[in-house]
């Protein structure tokens, strides 16, 4: 047998709770929720790595290519087919998926998922290229 | 048990909506800070070090002061401090929240911070800084805790709980010595570069707490219908008169030094602190106000003690209190970075946003102590009556 | 026989203390050696934790085979000429704020008053103007390798390059009150809010990390020189391997007087000045 010490005001608070609490379930059941349709816009036939490896281990993958490049100066990567690649998320992955809007947002936007790999990485849409390419490509 | 830090009259409800006011526009301000950058502070490539640290460095003190009231009561058994050893404690567990906050505040990714456990670096004193101090915040939190719930039972303080006691004493000093590695461990900031900078930290933040602690009890008193003993505060005043003391020997020892020796390196930061160089004199009204106010703080409190004045007392542990915090909490910080390594100067004031974000951490810290002294005062007094 | 008994009582008694004593020092002895014992392996151990970064790193990177380094020469720098620091901060995206208090940059130009004020004499007016490259050091033992909390900037074992993961960075800039030299800048904005144009080719960097120069490391992985370096058109500037006695450098080093910033602080700079 439970004792409410204050009875009214506990269950006004409890209810606003578990509305807040559930607001995710009612919200998108009023909503109706879209699946996301990401575009590859591929330049290649195949990517890195193949697509239900990448589905579920994009991420994983990025994050070891990060360290690696960054901490272990080690920039090649060598798949499960032997081709190597350079680990690069400009370069390499928007080397092909050159649509970040329709490709990387249009899921991590239906999963409110914040990408912050872009306040550094460019995408290369968007990012004027240098009008001083002489200089770095000078040798 | 907490609930009884909220009870108490309609100034002191008042009192706590007042900060709970600040501390709101201190969010939002922290928000301002979070999307344009710490570019809203004074702060510039030269000063790379501002306010927030400042304040951090000078709350750890405040912390690590707890141990002023430990000592007397747990190792020489002055019993006059028993009652209040707890309220001692619950202003070291508000000052170290505090310094965590101030941290948090003036780091640029402040979402990272746990990069510092997930990839531990025993070189750096900043980590072993961060494990000190969260222990510390923990010691003290169950000391407090365990300590004000036994009031009302009367019971005496379990063997664990002394343990945990006599453990927060050495932990109070590893506090403030490994923020003050911070310091002085650095090659290149010759302020700093000294080897009494721990025993500088030490000295001063025995200064400052117990100060702090007579005037926080002078404001219970007066908000409350409650007395402390006389002898108490006529005690936290003679150890404030002593780390005072040494605090301002130490400092002459630094002028020594760097004056004597005339190496310009050590010259040239007090030098433009306290007398101003090549034009740039910013600092020099608040480093002598901190030195007016530190040695007319010594000769109050030490004519108050002496005559048993408690008036004068709290007054010169106010002139104390802002005489540490401008040279623990300006001079000393900013100070570090001037000249800069190519030996120019630049200059540093608070701006507004960085003041705001200030006093919200600081109102945090105040509302903690408010609702813990109240709440331990409450149970006392409910405990004291037949 | 009074005497003999004396003596004998003496003897007995000097024995006694003899035996005590011998008992009191071996007992002593034993807790000293105990105690030593025990201090010295806390002392190695805690003095082992604490100069596990430096140590390491220093030893890898003298047994390693590279060690690269810069050798400077100020004479032939052309006054009024920035085509290093145009060069390397235009590729690797360093923003200009315009203004000194948010200022971020690598590379840039002092001059000898500077730098060695030491080095100068108040006598010999003409050489006090020289323009002096100023840029990160990648010292030896790096006091901001030894403060940063979580290893975001280190010591590179195979080649001494002082790396700053951009990833890791919590913005504490303790770091930067470490380096005794200046060369470090945090981004107290936004850094694409100074950049005209990006080169979509390398990363730029976002708000409240710090950043300095990083010898140009992603082009050393492809075997080439710093930007700065082959855009000098006075070839002012030779990068090298100072643990190779034939390189360039090591035979300018060995050729013509040079001079580092700040030695007696002990980090070590790769960093040369000819004088």
């Amino acid at each position: 047998m439970i004792t409410l010490y204050n009875k009214k005001l506990t269950l006004i608070f409890l209810s606003v709770f578990l509305l807040v609490f559930t607001m995710p379930f009612w919200k998108n059941m009023i909503k109706g929720s879209e699946l996301p349709n990401p575009v590859l816009q591929t330049t290649e036939k195949e990517c890195v790595e193949s697509r239900e490896y990448m589905r579920s281990n994009h991420m994983k993958l990025l994050h070891e290519w990060r360290d690696d490049v960054v901490r272990k100066n080690n920039r090649e990567y060598t798949n499960s087919k032997g081709i190597t690649f350079k680990k690069s998320l400009t370069g390499t992955c928007l080397g092909c998926h050159q649509n970040k809007q329709q490709f990387c947002d249009s899921c991590h936007e239906a999963a409110t998922v914040r990408l912050y790999c872009f306040d550094c990485h460019n995408d290369p849409q968007i990012a004027e290229k240098s009008s001083n390419e002489g200089f770095h490509e000078k040798q | 048990m907490i609930e009884q830090g909220f009870k108490g009259s309609k100034k002191f409800k008042l009192w706590l909506l007042f900060l709970a006011g600040i501390i709101l526009t201190a969010v939002a301000t922290y928000r301002y800070q979070l999307s344009e950058g710490l570019t809203i502070t004074g702060m510039s490539r030269d000063i790379s070090w501002g306010f927030y640290v400042a304040n951090f460095t000078f709350f750890v003190g405040v912390a690590a002061s707890a141990v002023m009231l430990v000592i007397p009561y747990y190792l020489h058994h002055y019993e006059k401090f028993g009652p209040v050893i707890v309220l001692g404690e619950w202003l070291a567990v508000a000052a170290v929240i505090m310094s965590g906050l101030f941290i948090m505040a003036d780091m640029g990714q402040p979402q990272r911070f746990l990069n510092i456990l997930l990839h531990p670096t025993p070189g750096s004193m900043l980590f072993w800084d961060m494990l000190v101090l969260t222990g510390y915040l923990l010691l003290n939190l169950i000391i407090a805790w365990k300590t004000t719930g036994i009031i009302q039972s009367k019971a005496p303080a379990p063997q664990w709980l002394r343990n945990l006691t006599y453990l927060s004493i050495p932990w109070a000093i590893a506090i403030h010595t490994v923020t003050a590695f911070l310091y002085s461990g650095l090659p290149g900031r010759h302020l700093w570069l000294t080897a009494i900078m721990a025993p500088r930290f030490l000295a001063s933040a025995f200064a400052s707490g117990p100060a702090l602690l007579i005037l926080l009890f002078k404001l219970q008193e007066a908000t409350n219908n409650y007395k402390f003993d006389p002898k108490v505060y006529n005690t936290l005043g003679k150890i404030v008169l002593y780390g005072m003391i040494v605090n301002i020997f130490f400092y002459l020892m630094e002028f020594f030094t760097a004056f004597y020796s005339n190496i310009p390196s050590h010259k040239e930061t007090l030098t433009y602190l306290f007398f101003g160089l090549e034009g740039h004199h910013k600092m020099v009204p608040w480093a002598w106000a901190s030195a007016l106010l530190g040695v007319s703080g010594i000769a109050v409190l030490g004519f108050s003690i002496a005559r048993t004045m408690q008036k004068g007392l709290v007054f010169s542990a106010l002139l104390i209190f802002f005489a540490t915090y401008i040279d623990k909490g300006l001079i000393l910080v900013i100070g570090g970075f001037i000249p800069s390594p190519m030996g120019t100067i630049t200059e540093y004031s608070i701006t507004l946003p960085e003041f705001i974000i200030t006093a919200g951490i600081w109102a945090i810290g105040l509302l903690i102590i408010s609702v813990a002294f109240q709440m331990t005062l409450n149970l006392k007094k409910e405990s004291e009556r037949p | 026989m009074k005497n003999n008994k004396l003596i004998e009582e003496k003897k007995v008694k000097a024995e006694m203390f003899s035996e005590s004593d011998i008992l009191e020092k071996k007992v002593s002895r034993k807790e000293f050696i105990k105690l030593g014992a025990i201090g010295t392996i806390l002392a190695t151990a805690g003095s082992r934790v604490f100069s596990l970064h430096a140590d390491e790193k220093q030893q890898l990177s003298s047994q390693n085979s590279v060690r690269w380094g810069m050798a400077i020469d100020p004479k032939k720098c052309k006054e009024g000429c920035t085509d290093c620091i145009t060069s390397c901060h235009e590729a690797h995206n360093v923003p200009d704020h315009h203004d000194k208090k948010n200022e971020v940059k690598w590379i840039w130009k002092e001059n000898q008053q500077t730098l060695f004020p030491e080095k100068v004499s108040p006598y010999k007016k003409n050489e006090n103007n020289l323009p002096y490259i100023t840029l990160c050091n990648h010292c030896d033992t790096p006091s901001c390798v030894r403060v940063c909390p979580t290893q975001a900037t280190w010591k590179r074992s195979e080649d001494g390059i002082v790396m700053m993961d951009y990833h890791r960075c919590i913005g504490c800039r303790f770091c930067m009150a470490a380096c005794p030299y200046g060369s470090r800048s945090f981004n107290y904005k936004n850094p694409r809010s100074g950049l005209d144009k990006i080169n979509s080719s390398y990363p730029t960097r976002t708000i409240g990390v710090v950043e300095k120069c990083n010898f140009c490391a992603e082009r050393i992985a492809d075997n080439k020189e710093p930007l700065c370096v082959i855009n000098c058109k006075e070839k002012a500037i030779v990068f090298g391997n100072l643990n190779d006695p034939e390189s360039e450098i090591r035979q300018l080093l060995e050729k013509y007087p040079s001079e580092r910033r700040k030695v007696e602080l002990g980090t070590g700079p790769a960093v040369f000045y000819l004088s």
